[in-house]
């Protein structure tokens, strides 16, 4: 490695795959990647368009104010100027002003949970958390699968994810927004691949020894290739139950892809409250009247 | 800290502002650091109370603090409490005027009032784990005990000061590092009278309903 | 007997550990060997290590973090030479149980024990000098914050040898760093690690903030204050309304481990987002008060290197409070990814923008500073310039990080880490080097070799860059934090760049070790008779070079901003030789006290046994510490006198330099 012509061919190759293949955020493949990527954009440009001139400043400044030019005038005691204070007030001000804008009206128009305008009904994907894999139940076609995530190309999905312990964070790059997946809680998500393919996700929050295999691949289909993997996965291999969600959930790690033919009725809201304590029902009206208030 | 200072006036005879008189005499500085470290304090027991507040509900299916709490026994302790805060009041009076025996009275009343808060707590303490009321019981548990405890911790950690400055004040008498500790743990009791304030207002008043 | 503690803690069969460990304690046990051998001990208890003076607590401050930048960096050579190698299938030489302590260890060694005790360091030194008074409010109690600091580190690299760090990262997360995920004793290790210098944290910061307020020379009122003061005030302001909450939420995560408590488990009805939130309140105000002195080590070498007042006084100290008070109303944006919602996203991406307001208006000012001026290319204007440059770029991907929708796709990638690290190496450490060349000289009475300090600037400049700028790149196509190994095999050399400025980055460091042996073998060129080295402007380069224990002989009266600058320009004006003329008096300066010393020794028995379950142990040290707060509070001489004769020696030894 530490030969020059190895650095050397180590750096064009860095150079070459940077100008060449991009991936991750800066190849979007729906709706949601493609509109962070414009506004990671075109904040960077507003951004850019005063911070270089404010680099190329300072240094100009610097060199032409050189102890060692006698050109350049000298003001010992020049320490103040409210015309130059109100400019220097408002380039920061300005910019952020639109910053501002666009990111309160993108955090809205991106709100992970916000529907994906679309006729199409959208697929339900319960996605938990585990270590060291990821759990993907489709609830309303009763299959789940570990450690892969098949969907329709150009229909909405729509995640509801939790964790059985650790928390996560579920992030397919070029599908758009990631979220944390936490214990007894749920946060829900909206992604979309509009075109079949391939893309990797993972988990984007540090979990424990096993967190650097916690990766799984989006495989986005055609929508009669997935109705056929659907058709394909069902009643084949074994059942998502309590039984064999608490095999799974002990920690394993780079674990392979396999699925489950059937899952278990409401099997996700029992990873989600694993043991609610049953509730008399003179606590229940009182935590009711909690409630209304 | 007592280099000399030149007279609080300008060159030109024009008086300063209260900002340019030098550095402040010991006794201030002393009281205002340790206004500060109070200030700390109770940053910390906002921490905790916010922590308090989320989990409040958080009882687990376990009893909740209507269920438990015994006002006639945190009445009790309120006004142990604020007497124990008027009594160190009267004993800053008494080492104002450098009356050892008034002193030692304040602070024993103080010390016996204190105690008196810590055993009752100690004991409501003791009846809630012996009803299953543990701390390990649900969050809504855990947090109650480690703010109230934390107070009572606090209280404690009062008592023994308060002791060990009785032990100066009989070995050393009211010299100036001495009155300034006594002043400090004065602002200490009170300040430990505020939380108890809020504590009571927000544990007990309206967790209670 | 000894609780959790046996041989298995040791890490016989790990050969990386042992080697490191064996490498660690023989140069430990060398340089104490050799303390010995030449009888140092005696100066050293004396002179220093008792020593309640607030320039020698500054320079321990800035030791201690000067080594602990060692330790922090050779977990960063590790971390990047593992990513360098492990892809595609590879995994490297680390394996993750041992990886995942590195990136933990190294994230909290550089804020609390690298950064911190740097800022803090510089602060102790410069601020009752900048002030004009002869110590901090309580010297002692500087003292044990020292040596609380110390514990701290001490507790750290003792879970090197005995035991393990925690394989959390630097903020251990719930709940995996509760007992039932993190069972071992390396998060212990970190909490009461971090407990111990927390509070010695705490109290540095109530001592400098009641200097500020309470203790300045006659006339200086607060808008006559040097900027770095300021900051100083903002930095400690911070300190003391975030470090409580850092105690709590810390207490409160021990009593889940300790005593099976529910605050931030994921059963009995605990909340672990409540830690993030917590810990965050406490996180992003600790930011500022590592980069707040920094702005003002800026803003003090640029005036002076320029040969000009700040530009902007009153901007500065608004733009200071500003940042001072914001800072508390952002946390959220470190999890903009928890699902809290668009309204709630979205208030705490604006209020974070507005931070950078006053943040860009002090670039700004700093230019103009320049502007007109008659700029020095010292090497303390190399590291404020390099600074400028590189933290508007680091700034500008901090905004970018804090629009919601983006964070959304590069939370914490290595994005991400690019900019933290964009900011805290390009405006912290930058400041911290400026502040060490810049004052150096008021500290030891001789200045720094030039070259190899500019030397030192340009690899860490450029080994920035290099290491840096494929992090950034890496985020963009993906490549999240914290990765033991990685399959995409597009992404190596990236790593393999980014390892490479880390070698750049060591050139860096051996070049100021370099330097400092350089500049005191050649000490005797390199004087600084007259205490003004750089034809400075504030106060502290007023007095003798070092100063005498009590920094000045007599308090000087404060006239302006700028203080010494205007008195040096009206001497010259008026001509005045009074020397002679000056009545001296004697001095009280307070005496030195092994009680931080001592406090932090038991301090580290209790933490120790804390950490080991060794529960007799733990009542020795609290007793202990007890005992030795007993023995302060019963001494009966706090102060000694400083006879007139002495001080009017060596006043009169400077003024006579400064005449010739």
């Amino acid at each position: 490695m530490a030969r020059p012509v190895a650095v050397g061919t180590v750096v064009a190759i860095a150079v070459a795959s940077a100008l060449g293949g991009c991936s991750g955020v800066l190849d979007p493949q729906g709706p949601i990647a493609s509109a962070e990527k414009t506004i990671l954009f075109n904040s960077l440009g507003i951004m850019l368009a005063i911070v270089v001139p404010t680099i190329l400043a300072t240094l100009g400044v610097a060199w032409w104010f050189r102890a060692a030019n006698t050109r350049a005038k000298y003001l010992p005691d020049w320490e103040y100027s409210g015309r130059i204070e109100m400019v220097v007030w408002a380039i920061p001000a300005m910019t952020v002003l639109l910053l501002g804008g666009i990111g309160w009206v993108g955090s809205h128009d991106l709100d992970p949970p916000k529907p994906i305008s679309t006729t199409l009904t959208p697929v339900e994907v319960e996605v938990v958390s585990l270590d060291w894999k990821w759990l993907f139940i489709y609830p309303d076609l009763g299959i789940a699968s570990v450690n892969r995530l098949v969907v329709p190309a150009g229909t909405p999905i729509r995640f509801e994810l939790s964790s059985d312990g650790v928390m996560n964070s579920f992030f397919v790059p070029q599908l758009g927004s990631q979220i944390y997946t936490m214990a007894g809680m749920t946060t829900h998500l909206q992604l979309q691949a509009d075109k079949p393919g391939t893309y990797p996700g993972f988990s984007a929050q540090f979990s424990g020894d096993g967190f650097s295999d916690m990766h799984f691949n989006v495989d986005a289909m055609t929508p009669d290739k997935f109705t056929a993997w659907v058709n394909a996965t069902r009643g084949a291999g074994a059942t998502l139950d309590p039984a064999s969600f608490a095999a799974l959930a002990k920690p394993s790690q780079a674990v392979p892809v396999s699925t489950y033919g059937s899952v278990a009725q409401d099997m996700f809201q029992a990873i989600v409250h694993p043991n609610v304590p049953p509730v008399a029902p003179g606590q229940a009206s009182h935590a009711a009247m909690h409630m209304e208030k | 800290m007592s280099g000399a200072v030149a007279a609080a006036h300008g060159d030109h005879g024009v008086p300063r502002s209260a900002s340019e008189d030098g550095p402040a005499p010991k006794r201030i500085i002393v009281a205002y650091g340790f206004w500060i470290f109070l200030l700390s304090d109770i940053v910390m027991f906002s921490a905790i109370f916010a922590t308090y507040a989320v989990l409040a509900q958080a009882t687990n299916g376990g009893p909740t603090g209507r269920q438990l709490f015994d006002y006639t026994n945190v009445a009790i302790e309120t006004g142990c409490l604020l007497a124990s805060s008027f009594t160190c009041g009267m004993m800053s009076l008494a080492i104002n005027e450098e009356s050892r025996l008034w002193t030692y009275v304040g602070a024993a009343v103080t010390f016996g009032l204190g105690a008196v808060f810590l055993m009752l707590e100690l004991r409501e303490f003791a009846d809630m784990i012996a009803e299953g009321a543990t701390p390990q019981r649900s969050a809504f548990l855990s947090a109650f005990f480690t703010l109230v405890g934390c107070h009572g911790l606090h209280v404690a950690i009062g008592l023994l000061w308060l002791v060990v400055m009785m032990v100066q004040v009989w070995a050393k008498g009211f010299r100036a590092s001495v009155q300034r500790r006594l002043l400090c743990f004065s602002l200490f009791w009170h300040a430990l009278d505020i939380i108890w304030v809020a504590l009571f207002s927000i544990v007990y008043l309206m967790g209670g309903r | 007997m000894l609780g959790k503690l046996t041989w298995d803690a040791l890490p016989f069969n790990e050969p990386i550990d042992m080697a490191v460990s064996g490498l660690m304690i023989a140069a430990v046990l060398a340089i104490l060997l050799w303390l010995t051998a030449k009888g140092h001990w005696p100066y050293l208890w004396r002179e220093w290590l008792t020593s309640v003076d607030h320039k020698r607590i500054g320079v321990m401050y800035c030791v201690l973090a000067l080594v602990m930048l060692l330790r922090g960096f050779a977990d960063a050579l590790m971390m990047r030479s593992q990513q360098a190698l492990a892809a595609g299938g590879a995994q490297g030489y680390l394996p993750p149980e041992h990886y995942d302590q590195i990136f933990s260890a190294h994230g909290t060694i550089m804020i609390f024990f690298m950064a911190m005790p740097f800022m803090i360091g510089l602060m102790n030194f410069a601020v009752p000098l900048q002030l004009g008074v002869r110590d901090v409010a309580f010297p002692t109690l500087n003292s044990v914050s020292l040596w609380l600091t110390a514990s701290g580190v001490l507790l750290t690299n003792i879970s090197l040898v005995v035991g393990e760090f925690a394989r959390t990262g630097w903020l251990a997360y719930p709940p995996l760093s509760e007992l039932r995920f993190s069972p071992g004793v390396g998060v212990d290790y970190y909490l009461w690690s971090l407990q111990i210098s927390g509070v010695g944290t705490l109290l540095s910061g109530i001592n400098l903030v009641t200097t500020i307020l309470k203790m300045r020379a006659p006339g200086m009122s607060y808008m006559r204050m040097p900027v770095f003061c300021w900051t100083s005030l903002a930095a400690n302001l911070l300190i003391v309304a975030a470090f409580p909450i850092l105690t709590a939420t810390f207490a409160m995560l021990l009593l889940d481990r300790y005593l099976g408590f529910h605050f931030f488990t994921i059963d009995g009805g605990g909340n672990p987002m409540m830690y993030i939130n917590l810990i965050w309140a406490w996180g992003h105000p600790e930011v500022y008060i590592l980069i707040l002195p920094a702005f003002g080590v800026f803003s003090e070498v640029i005036a002076t290197f320029s040969g000009k007042p700040l530009f902007g006084y009153r901007s500065m100290v608004a733009a200071t409070m500003a940042i001072c008070v914001l800072s508390f109303v952002v946390w959220l944006h470190h999890f903009f990814t928890m699902g809290a919602g668009a309204d709630v996203n979205g208030f705490f991406g604006v209020m974070t923008m507005i931070i950078a307001v006053p943040t860009g208006v002090k670039v700004y000012n700093w230019l103009f500073t320049m502007y007109g001026g008659r700029v020095r290319f010292t090497a303390p204007i190399y590291w404020s310039l390099g600074f400028m440059v590189t933290f508007v770029l680091g700034g500008m991907t901090g905004v970018l990080l804090a629009v919601p929708p983006a964070d959304f796709v590069l939370h914490n990638s290595l994005f991400l880490i690019a900019h933290f690290h964009n900011v805290i190496i390009g405006g912290v450490l930058f400041g911290a080097m400026a502040g060490y060349t810049y004052w150096f000289p008021k500290a030891f009475g001789f200045t720094l070799h030039e070259g190899w300090g500019k030397a030192s600037f340009w690899c860490w400049f450029i080994g920035f860059y290099l290491a840096f700028m494929p992090l950034y790149w890496l985020g963009l196509m993906g490549m999240t934090r914290r990765m033991q190994h990685y399959d995409d095999a597009s992404w190596q050399p990236f790593l393999v760049v980014a390892a490479g400025g880390a070698l750049v980055i060591l050139c860096g460091i051996l070049c100021t070790i370099v330097q400092l042996v350089v500049s005191i073998r050649d000490q005797a060129g390199s004087r600084d008779r007259t205490g003004d080295p750089w034809n400075g402007r504030t106060l502290e380069w007023s007095t003798a070079s070092p100063p005498p224990s009590w920094n000045f002989a007599m308090l000087p009266q404060v006239e302006g901003e700028d203080a010494y600058w205007h008195m040096k320009r009206r001497a010259r004006e008026e001509r005045t030789e009074h020397a002679e003329a000056l009545e001296y008096g004697a001095i009280e300066m307070p005496v030195n006290s092994s009680t931080g010393f001592i406090t932090a020794f038991f301090a580290v028995v209790t933490g120790f046994a804390l950490i080991w379950h060794i529960w007799w142990m733990v009542w020795l040290g609290l007793f202990g510490a007890f005992a030795t707060t007993l023995v302060l509070a019963w001494r009966d001489h706090d102060e000694m006198e400083i006879p007139a004769d002495e001080v009017a020696r060596m006043d009169r030894a400077h003024r006579a330099e400064l005449a010739r």
